[in-house]
């Protein structure tokens, strides 16, 4: 099995990370409304998971899903611009932050609510091998979704009718303010175990680690069309929520956050180039990016009177609110 | 001419759309051996891979409908008790029917959820006997409640081609009835259909209960001139249709197996009286409010809209003017 080239694991990390910051920025100005779940801190799983994946392949994200968007190939640009609510977003300015999608290159949604991705892309993956395509699928979660019983309930679907999806679990240590050992009976893994799922746990933190561990999985898979869960140890490094950056909930400690935040998984990518390389990475990013927020600032915001479109693909047109 | 029975017309638009569309393919516990017998012989015709035993996941075997409709399947979900609606509601309203919209028009989801056997089954008690229908309408989920085997065949073959979720009711009351019906047709969706002509009232009746507005109408035919409106969908609803109806009758009634409020007798009143000046205040027989329909059957049937109520607000609306 060759190895992710590091170059193309930290540009992942990297355009992530920036692109995070640069969202926050426009969060504090007012251009992104409602605030976003920063992926910060957790680069590595989307970079190596993703870079794993073929185009064809499909993945389905979480409330925290910018970093599954970006890392499977959609375009910063209209993903800076779904963010700020513009007409040239991915969705239109339809989906915002939670629900980003961009079906092009395989990415079925970011989707907000919690536990809901596996049983969709499980679906997907499904129909789409039954009309001979050799796909796989990927569903992002977080330690909270365990807890959810329709994950499980896709746990058992994708098991017992062999639908290869690699369920990635993302353990942050918290589901919001919710410690993992204050919300999880058993392990995580033996979630998926009790299903005979393959599982495994890997240092999330390391984006060369994750891609070994789900080229591995994704191998298997591809063999024998079974699921396989990997579990990722995080550490979100930043907010909950960006509306935790006003509001300050009291749930880790600063040791802790140090502590989390001394594993970073753009400084552990970045020390595997030449300072040459990591240069030219950090410019083509930041270039990408200036790029990115220039256009999604100076793009259309889209007309009211276009606010129901898409609600319908029959086409059927709904009644308005009156008046 | 042939004699169809509704449950019968289910089997043969599932049978013909499984036929005609590679896409089209079944979910549902105890689909295989025909537990509601709407799937009656599909398995052997179509094979355990298009007709598909559920384990009991309503959540995810609902939410993997919604998946493969993503890429272009047409997934048919059965459900065999209507309360199991509520159990899925999350994953019809918050995913398959948002996601078209939310995408920015990036996807379509095609599915049809069949609940064969809705409403009261007499003695099957508060859990199995809802009729959730008015909660689809009101969600903006296209929504059909077919009265006859006719619409029961064209509205399910209609509902498995549309590109939109579409939650199909059949009543309990009505699956076994039989019509005759030499070579069943698709109905559209969101056209409702005058079963008698009247002078003097519109009765709007929804499911099983236009049988019971017939009915009702043939009794009192030479005293009240009764006008039979069928929805069929009830979402998105015949606007035209009944208004059509309601100039010519000026008076208005519905019979509705929903709880009363925000059932979709209500919907079906104000809109009316928006665009309608109308000769009398307008009356509707729906459920209580908040019903559980009781066991012994005398309970049930008397919190479920009936004749006799219906009987009552006929002579009320047109008692004077
Ligand atoms: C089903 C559901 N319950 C609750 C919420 C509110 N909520 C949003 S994110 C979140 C925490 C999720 O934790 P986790 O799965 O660990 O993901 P993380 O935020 O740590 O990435 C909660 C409770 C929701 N969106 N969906
Ligand atoms: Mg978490």
């Amino acid at each position: 099995m060759s190895g992710a080239d590091p170059i193309r694991l930290y540009r992942t990390v990297r355009l992530i990370r920036r692109f995070e910051e640069r969202a926050i920025e426009l969060v504090r100005s007012g251009h992104i409304v409602g605030g976003i779940h920063p992926y910060l801190g957790q680069e590595g799983i989307a970079a190596g998971v993703c870079a794993a994946l073929r185009p064809d392949d499909v993945v389905a994200g979480t409330h925290r899903g910018h970093g599954h968007v970006l890392a499977k190939g959609a375009d910063p640009a209209r993903m800076m611009a779904e963010l700020c609510g513009r007409v040239t977003g991915l969705n239109r300015g339809r989906g915002g932050s939670m629900h980003a999608a961009d079906f092009a290159v395989g990415v079925l949604g970011a989707n907000a609510i919690v536990g809901a991705g596996g049983a969709i892309v499980t679906g997907a993956v499904w129909a789409r091998r039954r009309r001979g395509e050799d796909l796989v699928g990927v569903s992002f979660l977080g330690d909270g979704a365990v807890n959810e019983g329709m994950l499980l309930e896709a746990f058992n679907l994708a098991a017992l009718w062999r639908v290869p999806v690699l369920f990635v679990c993302e353990n942050n240590g918290y589901a919001t303010t919710m410690p993992v050992a204050d919300a999880v009976a058993g392990s995580i893994p033996a979630r998926a175990e009790a299903f005979g799922i393959r599982a495994s746990t890997v240092d999330g933190q390391d984006p060369a680690a994750v891609h070994a561990r789900t080229a591995a999985a994704l191998a298997r898979m591809r063999a024998d069309g079974a699921p396989e869960f990997l579990e990722a140890r995080t550490f979100r490094f930043d907010a909950h929520h960006t509306f935790e950056h006003a509001v300050r909930l009291d749930y880790r400690s600063p040791a802790e956050v140090a502590r989390g935040r001394s594993r970073d998984p753009v400084r552990i990518a970045g020390s595997r180039l030449s300072a040459g390389d990591r240069a030219a990475v950090d410019a083509d990013v930041e270039a990408v990016l200036e790029a990115a927020v220039a256009q999604a600032l100076a793009a259309a915001e889209p007309d009211p009177a276009t606010a129901l479109e898409y609600l319908y693909a029959s086409g059927l047109t709904a009644r308005t609110g009156g008046g | 001419m042939p004699r169809l029975s509704y449950r019968r017309a289910l089997n043969r638009a599932l049978a013909d759309e499984l036929a005609r569309d590679e896409e089209v393919f079944l979910l549902g516990e105890d689909i295989r051996v025909a537990a509601s017998a709407v799937t009656a012989g599909l398995l052997k015709r179509f094979g355990p891979e298009r007709v598909r035993d559920t384990p009991l996941s309503e959540q995810a075997f609902t939410s993997f409908a919604t998946g493969a409709a993503l890429t272009g399947a047409r997934p048919v979900v059965e459900f065999q008790i209507p309360a199991l609606l509520f159990l899925v509601f999350e994953q019809i309203v918050n995913h398959a029917h948002k996601f078209p919209l939310m995408t920015g028009g990036q996807c379509a989801v095609p599915v049809t959820y069949l609940v064969p056997g809705s409403g009261s089954r007499t003695g099957w008690a508060g859990q199995h006997s809802d009729h959730p229908y008015s909660l689809f309408a009101h969600a903006g989920v296209t929504t059909v409640v077919p009265a006859t085997p006719a619409d029961a065949y064209g509205l399910l073959v209609s509902a498995i081609r549309c590109d939109d979720p579409v939650v199909v009711f059949a009543p309990a009351a009505a699956l076994e009835l039989r019509a005759e019906v030499s070579d069943p047709v698709p109905v559209p969706l969101g056209r409702g259909r005058v079963h008698r002509t009247g002078a003097d009232v519109t009765v709007v009746a929804v499911g099983h209960l236009v049988h019971d507005a017939l009915a009702v109408a043939d009794e009192l035919a030479g005293e009240v001139s009764v006008e039979v409106f069928d929805p069929r969908t009830l979402y998105p609803f015949d606007w035209d249709g009944l208004l059509g109806s309601v100039a010519r009758t000026g008076r208005l009634v519905v019979v509705d197996d929903s709880n009363r409020s925000c059932g979709i007798a209500g919907e079906v009143i104000a809109t009316v009286v928006e665009q309608v000046r109308l000769q009398a205040p307008p009356r509707r027989v729906t459920r209580p409010d908040g019903a559980v329909l009781p066991f012994a059957p005398a309970l049930d049937r008397a919190v479920q809209p009936g004749r006799e109520l219906l009987r009552q607000a006929i002579a009320h609306v047109t008692k004077d003017g």
